[in-house]
């Protein structure tokens, strides 16, 4: 590379300023400075009357957490949460992906209609839901139609987190499907071809070549998938009337952070503590998970 | 062996159509209700098709309502002005990213990269601070200010830049052309297919956005459609047909877009996931 002047050095460096003077401002005074200013919050009880005033507080905010019995079924049904819609919503993706990929007619019809869930904002989709889910409604309806039990999905303490998995696994499998329709063109179709010399049938090329090559994807839908598992609030949120009801079946970490901070006085620090807590938790889980699928293609 | 191959066929349409009727059925189901008279809503027929079709529930929300239409502006509004900040700023820091030297380069995308996995939650309840300190909630300038620009798009449109002709540059830069005039004038009309992708994800997050409106508006004549919508449902709690339509004149604009723009849905996600 060969050197350059330093009066068009200085005049190339103002014009990167000037190009990255909106994100700098934006960086600083809504990310940068709001991570310190939250770690400030973690370790202080927050007034909001009248002029807001902050009262160090050392680490009673994390250690109210351990008695916290809300937090606890906060945690509790998040992680139920993710431990169900995450490896379901990656299988029905895969699944959903591998079909369309086969070469069949009408593929981007298809495609179209199985996107539609993932345009559709997430309190529309949530409403439509729980029209169907009502307890006259078409969901019970066509349950009993075909003789299985119904439910009352919304109002029962039993059902309702379930019913907020089924509509999100139904919501986001077709978003991650895309990113692996995307990789599956990129498989070698003279894999498929060598396997078939082989005698292999439809299932083992699909299980012996297509799974083992979508492996990266797989890891990266998979973190993807928790990281918007763990956040989830929206559905919660307007499922219950930002309640976390019935009885606290449907109350996630995030939802309970959004309650102690802007529902209830003086616990914005506390609010703040947990959020941090969730992102730490986050952060784990998204590291043991590059861990293990890296360990799982090194065999 | 060629029977078998039919069957395999037949197996992989049924699930692909037996999948896409899943998938219509909640559209369908709303867009049907959004038709029907109350009395239908009430009585719990299950009927696609409305026994009485009527207009009603449309003329409804936009007339006796009259903060939904105002809920449509505030959103297009916001999520507009959001979409065009974020193409101009995000392909602005990525070009300087991608390829202008400069003190503090590689800290700097190590920062946004960071920055990428902060989880909102984090910066949630300080901005609302921040926001309350500037004067700023309740206002479309605290809805548009901290979004105008993205860590995700700002490293997608650096991983484009690097890959750019270098050529083209040069040329224009013995042509005279200044820095802002090679930007503006070469790099970013040819960047239009990154563009296309980012700007209908953009739009999407800030049409669909439920949480930030949620916390820093209060005021009703500022809410944006999704929180509007979530009112609306506290104050017309079984008047579904009501809802049902509300919900059909949120959803119609995203479709719109994505039937014009589909190809670059695709070619976003892969940008953005995939690899």
């Amino acid at each position: 590379m060969k050197r350059m002047s330093t009066k068009r050095m200085w005049r190339e460096a103002g014009a990167s300023y000037l190009f990255l003077s909106p994100t700098l401002f934006v960086l600083l005074l809504f990310i940068i400075g709001p991570i310190l200013f939250a770690i400030f919050l973690a370790f202080h009880k927050v007034q909001l009357l009248g002029t807001t005033s902050f009262e160090f507080v050392g680490l009673d905010n994390f250690k109210r957490m351990a008695d916290d019995t809300r937090a606890k079924i906060a945690l509790w049904n998040t992680l139920k949460y993710v431990v169900i819609v995450v490896p379901c919503q990656t299988i029905l993706a895969l699944v959903l992906a591998a079909t369309l990929n086969a070469g069949l007619k009408g593929q981007k019809f298809f495609r179209i209609v199985y996107f539609l869930p993932t345009l559709t904002s997430s309190a529309v989709l949530t409403l439509i839901f729980m029209w169907m889910y009502n307890q006259n409604g078409l969901i019970n309806h066509v349950l009993k139609a075909v003789g299985l039990p119904t439910y009352n999905w919304i109002g029962d303490p039993d059902v309702a987190l379930n019913a907020i998995m089924i509509m999100n696994i139904w919501a986001t499998a077709p978003y991650f499907m895309v990113i692996y329709l995307a990789a599956l063109q990129d498989i070698p179709d003279s894999l498929y071809e060598a396997a078939e010399l082989d005698g292999a049938n439809a299932w083992q090329k699909f299980w012996h070549i297509t799974v083992p090559y979508l492996r990266p994807v797989t890891s990266f839908v998979v973190v993807m998938g928790l990281i918007g598992t763990f956040q989830l609030f929206d559905q919660s949120y307007i499922f219950s009337g930002g309640s976390g009801g019935p009885n606290n079946s449907t109350l996630t970490v995030v939802l309970l952070i959004y309650q102690y901070a802007f529902k209830t006085l003086g616990t914005m620090g506390y609010a703040a503590a947990l959020a941090f807590a969730l992102a730490i938790l986050i952060f784990i889980v998204t590291l043991l998970q590059r861990k293990l699928s890296k360990e799982e293609s090194l065999y | 062996m060629k029977k078998k191959m039919g069957i395999g066929k037949l197996l992989l349409y049924a699930v692909l159509i037996t999948y896409a009727v899943i998938t219509m059925i909640p559209f369908l189901w709303a867009l049907s209700s959004s038709f029907k008279t109350l009395e239908e809503i009430v009585s719990g027929t299950m009927s696609f098709i409305p026994k009485k079709f009527t207009l009603d529930n449309y003329k409804q929300i936009f007339v006796e309502q009259e903060l939904f239409p105002r809920w449509l502006l505030n959103s297009v509004v916001v999520a507009g002005t959001v979409t065009v900040l974020n193409l101009l700023f995000n392909s602005m820091a990525g070009y300087a990213l991608a390829r202008l030297q400069f003190p503090g380069r590689k800290p700097l995308f190590l920062i946004i990269l960071a920055v990428l996995m902060i989880p909102a939650q984090v910066t949630m309840i300080p901005n609302y601070l921040i926001l309350k300190q500037l004067g700023w909630l309740n206002s479309y300038q605290g809805m548009i200010v901290p979004t105008m620009v993205n860590a995700t798009f700002i490293f997608m449109m650096r991983q484009f830049f690097i890959n750019f002709p270098k050529e083209l540059e040069e040329a224009a830069e013995l042509d005279g052309l200044g820095r802002l005039g090679i930007f503006f004038r070469i790099v970013l009309p040819l960047a239009r297919p990154a563009l296309a992708a980012q700007a209908i994800f953009v739009f999407m997050g800030s049409w669909n956005d439920f949480m930030r409106p949620l916390i820093i508006l209060s005021d009703p004549q500022l809410f944006t459609l999704p929180l509007g919508l979530n009112s609306f449902k506290g104050q017309y709690i079984s008047y579904w047909n009501y809802i049902m339509a509300a919900s059909m004149v949120f959803t119609m604009p995203v479709l719109v877009i994505y039937a014009f723009f589909n190809r670059y849905f695709i070619k976003g996600i892969s940008f953005t996931g995939g690899k």
